[in-house]
């Protein structure tokens, strides 16, 4: 009998994998504004997915951070383009079958190998991702890390000033 | 498999969701559709890593993944630049016209 967490686990995992594939591959619409915005639902409902793994704050990090900042920003860049619909230009079909049929091939031999281990039980007690303990783990063992991190943000920072001047010196 | 949702689950949800991001990289030739596929491969990875986390009780796999936001928007940033940068010189965002390194 499947508990609501599995029903739920399905509906979010068929809905991340729906959204990503109308991200990449629309049929009706080749404009980047539309991929945006799935791309915008892929992220929301891999949330969901992160809520049922227990990692709460990591949830709430990946909407504010990915849906919310990242999202925004390639939004911004999408209309300061005034990028229009993909042009529908002749599609070298030979070099996208192969990507295609290469493609499939990775995605069959990881479900195969993935089906073929033995998989761990779900019994063993659920680590809580709160930001209680990750904040314990992050400024304790990851210290050092975590700084590091927070110069390559003030070094991208820089570096994206610096390549939208106008002009290089 | 069990119809329970295990850890294989998750790793197979992560895994077709690389391969999308994969396809929209080989497929797309709008640059920044290329660059949204990076973001569904780099989400793909973020999903294993928490799905790890959780069945092998260890949180470690979670501040793995919040290191790999913290990257990923370093990185969108200065791609997102380079695109706007390469844009204003060449007046195209479509891969096919970009095919010299010379401006």
């Amino acid at each position: 009998m499947p508990q609501p967490t599995d029903l739920l686990f399905y509906a979010f995992a068929g809905l991340t994998l729906l959204f990503g594939f109308l991200c990449v591959a629309n049929p009706l619409s080749r404009n980047p504004v539309t991929s945006a915005m799935f791309l915008v639902l892929t992220i929301v409902s891999m949330a969901g997915l992160f809520v049922l793994l227990n990692a709460f704050f990591l949830a709430a990090v990946q909407i504010l951070v990915y849906a919310g900042a990242v999202m925004v920003l390639f939004l911004f860049v999408i209309m300061l383009l005034d990028l229009r619909e993909e042009e529908r230009r002749k599609l070298n079909r030979v070099a996208l079958g192969l990507g295609g049929v290469a493609i499939a091939g990775l995605a069959g031999i990881l479900v195969r190998a993935l089906a073929s281990a033995t998989p761990k039980s779900a019994s063993v007690p659920a680590v809580e991702g709160t930001t209680i303990e990750l904040g314990r783990i992050l400024f304790r063992s990851y210290l050092l890390p975590f700084e590091i991190v927070s110069v390559l943000l003030l070094v991208a920072m820089v570096g994206v000033i610096l390549l939208s001047k106008k002009e290089l010196k | 498999m069990s119809i329970q949702a295990g850890l294989g689950h998750y790793l197979v949800v992560s895994a077709l969701l690389f391969c999308l991001g994969l396809l929209g990289v080989v497929a797309r030739r709008n640059l920044l559709v290329i660059y949204m596929g990076l973001e569904l491969m780099l989400n793909s990875a973020n999903l294993a890593l928490v799905a790890f986390s959780r069945f092998n009780n260890n949180l470690n796999g979670q501040v793995m993944v919040f290191f790999v936001i913290t990257v990923a928007a370093a990185e969108v940033a200065v791609g997102l630049a380079l695109i706007v940068a390469l844009y204003r010189r060449r007046q195209t965002a479509h891969v096919e016209d970009l095919v010299s390194l010379k401006l």
